[in-house]
């Protein structure tokens, strides 16, 4: 019993992790129809930014992931005003070779810029060391990442199930020419939606950071994982990418404890029994 | 007009040939990609020595021909070095950072009459595959038996090994299981990790439940071992007092910043740090830190690279600049010297590197820096791989 709530705990940790960092991408593939394979790319350069304000500069983690946001937002805008608005609408093709282009472009300027080593995000007294559940000891940044997801998780619900933009947003992804014509500013509701889909991704770079700690091959390194994870949880879904996570960090992390010898045999075969199941993932929404 | 220029210039080389020999050497090694950082320091330790000895051995000037193959590719490995032999016509290949890089290289040394001197590729089996290969870095085996006698001399007799599944990773685990248990141990559970694993907590855990009293662990240096020390830590398991024992590649020089306190206290045996004291140490690492730019990006290739070369230079003395593979090797067998690392030789037998493996603790210097603080030396240690390379 021990063993089935110590899995349970470590599945939930890993689960919300990758969330964090998966959910701007599901907004971007979803709602914006962008396949983005830059999402990491952006993830690596709020990690690079929050290690950069906290570390270096001193100012903190708070201080450190506000830094991260609102920079990889910045930087985000002139590439969204000169790069993606071509995107909006292409084929899947266009799409997969301009955001692996990008990629590359900010793998070979970060190594450039902060060299090949590992960085790190220095955590508060706070969040160093481990909290004991009882039955075990969990560390403290792990359940801190618990908390945002479910934070990020259910404001994101909130705003596009709940709010006017949210309303606009849908109706700007299911007929784009009918929602202008309705007085929907379409270009703003893309601008927006892809501004809080990045500022999700470098949360999530420097929330994971713990996990999969930042150096210049982030971009490309854990991509396929959040690919993955959009494509069981069906892009667009909140609901669906949360459910997804919870899912795969389960199966992940039950296979590593019972057989590593067999990696990640048991992950990649559910997802293939999800997608053959679900082709448009746990809760995609049909076109 | 062009045609005279180009003959003018064809001339110009001839004759500049004729009184000073140029003596190529082909370096092969990532020099971009997620390994870049280790290209790197191959290239600070060439320059390095380079630096220190000059660019002319024998009355021949050195040339060293870069080429890159980013990540673990026999194919692309093989067709560079038959490249760098044929058209660039080099006398000496060099680096290979990976083992089937080297491995797929060895079948061209005997027709091309060129030695191949391995700067890091540290599977046993390399030295084996031709008559023409030196080693100076060092083997998984060579780095990992004594850390086996350390873990008994601490009390230790139930370990669990954590290894990374791939070649050196389970070289480690064999290294390991054979050396402790020739001391009276027991492994109780031998794990094969994933290369691509990130989360190491149910790892961690089960290490907890197997009731194992150290673990032993091998990883490639890489973003990896920062989130298993992590693990390692944060589960708790420094706190139930489970010994962490594992070789130096899951603390490099240039991943200690990253660590941090973390990484304070592990304990790993290791063939070279950077902190090692020795006036020689001290020359190598003032030119190599010079030549990498970063300071904080020195780490083990480098030590490699430098004696490698000092190896192609005897070669390159005993040949008197001729291109001659077999008389260069049997120059180098049995070779002594002092090496920034400690004494060294190349063992006449296996053409391995013989050298002291130090067990070394992760501690802060004077100025604050994590340094790898050596804390015993295993002296003279051959390749005990050897005897279990397949005939």
């Amino acid at each position: 019993m021990q063993t089935v709530f110590s899995i349970a705990v470590d599945a939930l940790a890993y689960g919300m992790v990758l969330f964090v960092i998966s959910i701007g991408l599901s907004v971007t593939m979803g709602l914006m129809r962008v396949v983005n394979l830059a999402h990491g790319a952006f993830a690596m350069i709020g990690g690079y930014l929050a290690s950069y304000a906290a570390r270096d500069l001193g100012l903190g983690y708070a201080a450190g992931i506000l830094v991260a946001v609102v920079g990889t937002v910045i930087i985000a805008i002139p590439i969204e005003r000169l790069l993606y608005r071509r995107l909006y609408g292409a084929t899947e093709l266009t799409q997969v070779l301009m955001t692996i282009g990008i990629t590359f472009c900010v793998i070979g300027i970060t190594n450039f810029i902060f060299g090949p080593t590992l960085k790190t995000i220095p955590l508060p007294p706070a969040l160093q060391g481990s909290v004991d559940l009882g039955f075990r000891s969990i560390a403290a940044h792990r359940l801190f990442a618990i908390v945002c997801g479910l934070i990020v998780a259910a404001a994101l619900w909130f705003l596009i199930e709940r709010t006017a933009f949210g309303i606009r947003l849908r109706a700007a992804v299911d007929n784009a020419a009918m929602a202008a014509a309705l007085g929907v500013r379409t270009e703003i509701v893309y601008a927006v939606s892809f501004a809080v889909a990045i500022g999700l991704a470098a949360l999530g770079g420097v929330l994971g950071a713990e996990l999969l700690p930042v150096e210049p091959y982030y971009a490309l390194r854990y991509m396929v994982t959040f690919l993955v994870v959009v494509s069981v949880g069906g892009a667009g879904s909140i609901p669906g990418a949360l459910l997804a996570c919870l899912l795969l960090g389960a199966i992940d992390t039950t296979g590593r404890y019972l057989a590593p010898e067999y990696g990640e045999f048991f992950f990649y075969l559910a997802v293939i029994v999800i997608v053959t199941l679900f082709p448009r993932g746990l809760l995609g929404r049909s076109k | 007009m062009k045609r005279l220029i180009m003959t003018a210039f064809a001339v110009a080389i001839l004759s500049s040939a004729a009184y000073a020999d140029t003596i190529k050497i082909g370096v092969i090694g990532p020099f971009s990609g997620p390994f870049a950082l280790q290209g790197k320091n191959f290239k600070a330790g060439i320059d390095a020595w380079l630096a220190v000895n000059g660019n002319e051995i024998g009355g021949n000037d050195i040339q060293i021909v870069y080429r890159d193959v980013p990540q673990a590719d026999p194919a692309q490995s093989k067709s560079l070095a038959q490249e760098l032999i044929v058209r660039e016509g080099v006398q000496y290949l060099a680096g290979f950072y990976f083992t089937p890089d080297a491995m797929a290289a060895t079948p061209l040394l005997q027709q091309g009459n060129v030695p191949m001197v391995v700067m890091n590729a540290a599977t046993s089996s390399i030295v084996t595959a031709s008559p023409y290969v030196v080693r100076t870095s060092f083997t998984m085996w060579q780095n990992t038996t004594p850390i086996a006698k350390v873990a008994k001399d601490q009390g230790v007799t139930k370990v669990i090994t954590l290894v990374s599944d791939y070649g050196p990773g389970i070289d480690a685990e064999n290294a390991f299981k054979a050396a402790f248990e020739k001391e009276g141990g027991q492994v109780v559970e031998a794990i094969r990790m994933p290369l691509s694993t990130n989360d190491f907590a149910p790892l961690m855990q089960r290490v907890k439940d197997s009731g194992a009293e150290a673990l032993f662990s091998f990883l490639p240096s890489g973003p990896p071992t920062l989130a298993f020390v992590k693990a390692y830590n944060d589960n708790g398991l420094k706190a139930a007092g489970i010994k962490f024992f594992a070789t130096g590649d899951l603390t490099p020089e240039s991943d200690l910043p990253a660590l941090g306190d973390a990484a304070l206290g592990l304990t790993t045996t290791y063939h070279y740090a950077v902190s090692h004291d020795s006036p020689e140490n001290k020359a190598f690492v003032a030119a190599a830190q010079k030549a990498i730019g970063n300071p904080a990006e020195l780490t083990f290739p480098a030590v490699g690279a430098y004696d490698g070369m000092y190896v192609i230079s005897r070669m390159i003395e005993a040949t008197g600049g001729k291109k001659d593979a077999k008389k260069a090797i049997e120059a180098v067998k049995g070779l002594a010297w002092t090496s920034p690392r400690g004494p060294v030789a190349i063992d006449p037998e296996s053409r391995h590197i013989t050298q002291n493996v130090y067990l070394r603790e992760v501690a802060k210097d004077e100025s604050g820096k994590y340094i790898n603080k050596e804390i015993q030396t295993f002296e003279k240690q051959g390749d005990p791989g050897l005897a279990f390379v397949k005939k």
